[in-house]
């Protein structure tokens, strides 16, 4: 389960670049879940995912 | 007694040797200015600062961490001008960088991609048919960034001339205060009128749109169009001309990455950390007191933060100081982190994604000499790079 804090989310898009089947952005940049629950294959993008967004505004629930 | 920082490169990718040091990956550090302040040069620990707000960035809080040309207003600690959010804190920085972040999402800067791909192959067209010797820097390094974000943002590239020059002044550390003054206000007062014209014919761009939301003052708009305008094409800049001389040294690096053996992502993610042009002047400084690594950073204290050092720390990267295109080189902070994180990264990964592939043999049309083994390099600016970089002409293959 994918936590997005819309509010503290920069924009830098790191995290679109890194799950693109999983994160978007809108159109004032800001971070759009396109599933909460990804597949498998998608575990380990997401986690870099989390890892990498510069304002901390990404959260694996139960993590 | 605390050390200055070493500035004194050997070779123009290697950061100072005397930067790194596992033992101590925070350490005390004489600021010109007389302040004993704090450097880092672990990857964890510049992470933590970056990402912390009660570390400020707000530019009267600032020190310079070499001795460098500023500006009166910076001299006097004055508050960033309006727009420069790059100098303030949240919430004021959000407001900008909010009315801004939507222009550069992944999404839009994947959509300028061809518009990248042609101005690339009109600047290899024009060296090809000058001849050589070309300098790489004028002819391909610089202008591409330029004339990219002078058509995003809708500043003319006829005036490239003029916001070339004052940007140079700008960023050089060896200008008098007059010159760094009469730059400053050149270029404002060229972007003051530019936002004033657009406001009577706005056109397709990122200054008549905001112009258009009507949520900021002449003053914002010009504050942001200076720091957007500067920051566009400076630091992109080095990085094609750096990149673009690192691959032409590694020709089993170039060769990998025509051949399509690693992927052309990682490899601009791999020459960001490498090189991380960005080689001083990340300074935050505490507006409380802070633990941090084991010290106790007290409030006003400055912590310089090496991102070149950062990008080398070995409890990170494995083989840190090795270009291996074909690493995973992610959680590099080339374009530092936290909230002031680059506004136009994803701009600049289109940038040096499209233009490193010509430069390493990727087009027939231009494959590069590879014997030059040297060029003349900055070591005087906060963003390094190549100054001059001649190019002797194709390599038949």
């Amino acid at each position: 389960m994918i936590e997005a804090d819309r509010d503290i989310c920069i924009g830098a898009g790191m995290c679109a670049l890194t799950a693109p089947e999983v994160f978007d952005q809108d159109d004032d940049g800001i971070v759009v879940t396109l599933t909460e629950q990804p597949g498998p294959e998608a575990t380990d993008a997401v986690r870099e995912a989390v890892q990498l967004c510069p304002a901390g505004a990404l959260k694996l629930a139960g993590s | 007694m605390a050390a200055v920082l070493p500035t004194r490169r050997d070779n123009p990718f290697d950061p100072p040797p005397e930067l790194a040091d596992e033992e101590r990956p925070l350490r005390r550090l004489a600021f010109p200015d007389g302040h004993t302040g704090w450097l880092v040069t672990g990857h964890a620990l510049a992470r933590a600062v970056l990402a912390d707000v009660r570390f400020s960035n707000r530019l009267e809080l600032r020190r310079q961490v070499v001795r460098r040309t500023e500006t009166d207003a910076i001299r006097a600690g004055r508050p960033a001008p309006p727009g420069m959010f790059i100098g303030m804190d949240p919430p004021h920085h959000t407001r900008y960088r909010r009315l801004l972040t939507g222009q550069f999402t992944v999404r839009r800067m994947n959509r300028l991609r061809p518009r990248v791909e042609q101005i690339v192959g009109e600047h290899l067209d024009a060296m090809e048919q000058a001849g050589p010797p070309v300098d790489l820097v004028s002819a391909f390094a610089l202008p591409i960034p330029s004339l990219v974000i002078c058509e995003l943002l809708g500043v003319p590239y006829a005036d490239r001339e003029r916001f070339q020059h004052d940007s140079a002044v700008l960023l050089s550390l060896g200008a008098t205060v007059e010159a760094a003054n009469a730059a400053l206000a050149s270029l404002t007062g060229y972007l003051a009128a530019l936002v004033e014209r657009k406001r009577e014919e706005p056109a397709d761009d990122l200054l008549s749109g905001l112009i258009e939301g009507g949520e900021l003052t002449g003053d914002e708009l010009t504050g942001i169009a200076l720091l957007l305008l500067v920051a566009g094409h400076e630091t992109t800049a080095n990085m094609l001309g750096l990149g673009t001389f690192a691959l032409l040294t590694h020709p089993d690096q170039a060769d990998a990455l025509r051949s399509g053996r690693v992927d052309e992502d990682a490899a601009v993610e791999e020459l960001l950390r490498w090189l991380s042009v960005i080689q001083f002047g990340t300074t935050r400084t505490a507006a409380e007191d802070v633990e941090l690594g084991g010290e106790l950073i007290r409030a006003g204290e400055s912590v310089a933060i090496s991102l070149p050092a950062a990008n080398r720390d070995p409890e990170r990267f494995a083989a840190p100081g090795t270009l291996d295109l074909g690493t995973d080189a992610h959680g590099h902070l080339a374009f530092g982190h936290g909230v002031h994180q680059c506004l136009g990264q994803q701009l600049a990964r289109i940038e040096m994604r499209v233009a490193y592939g010509p430069c390493s043999g990727g087009s027939p049309r231009c494959a590069w000499q590879r014997h030059r083994r040297r060029c003349p390099f900055a070591t005087t600016c906060p963003s390094t790079g190549c100054t001059a970089f001649r190019w002797s002409g194709r390599e038949e293959r």
